[in-house]
């Protein structure tokens, strides 16, 4: 991949599976990832995985942006992701975005969706609980 | 070969199954290998690779492989247990992480389908980097069936090789 800034921010896991940041709303960063081979499950289908991975990216990228906002760079340990799938994932790009619902000294617990065309219909959904060491 | 993967035509083999399955789409690419099963159960390989690390300035394996790992056993223990290839939707899966992958280790993935009605099918599991009673991480899912096994619809039992 030869992009460079922002994506260079985002874990080498993150890059190779092609996601990348979309846009910053609200703040905080939308990643997406285009439909290709490495995410294709089911024939024509974002793989379960493929989705957990997008949704989890999304979450560190938040939590992160939100840190670096208050000057902390802690150590990023995941402790727990629970995925909800609701539809099928498309041939099409997905996006997501993570919030943190509470930022602790130790512990962040986030909540994630992804989308495709409409935001408003998740095709995912996953609460994290994420350690800083 | 067309993109469905052709699997024999009735029973489950996780082992022919894997040769299809690893070679395409998102487990191809992540390089997952069949290494293990019983009745219920389906243990996976996840080779260690330095393209899947998540934290910067580690060598330990991002979590997100790990459930794309467990995903993919699962759907395999619901077949094997099942010994059907019905099409399957994951619902809900869970990972709580135990402790870091050991660097350069790959990671194993072992699931059982401990639970099956009409409609869904259950399952739990762990993955480990070569020790089960060392776990990385312990898993659980429900799937629900999203059709009758495909190869039932054209072909009824033709070729019944079990």
């Amino acid at each position: 991949m030869t992009d460079t800034t922002p994506d260079q921010s985002l874990p080498a896991y993150a890059r190779s599976l092609g996601v990348k940041v979309d846009r910053i709303e609200n703040e905080l960063p939308v990643l997406t990832v285009e439909f290709g081979a490495n995410v294709e499950g089911r024939p024509g289908a974002f793989h379960g995985g493929a989705t957990a991975g997008l949704l989890e990216n999304a979450g560190y990228a938040a939590l992160r942006t939100v840190l670096v906002r208050e000057g902390r760079e802690p150590v990023l340990k995941p402790i727990n992701i629970t995925v909800q799938y609701l539809s099928a994932g498309k041939q099409k790009p997905t996006f997501a975005q993570g919030r943190i619902t509470r930022l602790g000294r130790r512990n962040a617990n986030l909540s994630v969706e992804a989308w495709q065309d409409d935001r408003d219909r998740p095709i995912a959904t996953a609460i994290m609980n994420i350690l800083m060491a | 070969m067309s993109e469905t993967p052709t699997l024999a035509p009735k029973g489950f083999d996780p082992v022919e199954a894997g040769k299809l399955f690893f070679k395409f789409g998102h487990s191809g690419w992540l390089g997952l290998r069949y290494n293990d099963h019983a009745d219920n159960w389906v243990e996976l390989e996840l080779p260690w690779r330095k393209d899947l690390l998540g934290e910067p300035h580690s060598s330990v394996l991002a979590s997100g492989p790990i459930v794309s790992l467990m995903d993919m056993a699962s759907g395999m223990a619901i077949w094997q247990t099942a010994d059907t290839f019905v099409p399957i939707a994951t619902l809900d899966l869970r990972v709580d992480y135990q402790r870091p992958a050991r660097e350069g280790s790959s990671v194993f993935g072992r699931v059982e389908c401990y639970r099956r009605t009409r409609s869904a099918a259950f399952v739990r599991g762990v993955a480990h980097d070569g020790n089960l009673d060392d776990p990385v991480a312990h898993v659980a899912g429900v799937f629900m069936t999203i059709g009758a096994d495909p190869r039932t619809k054209d072909k009824p039992g033709s070729k019944g090789d079990d």
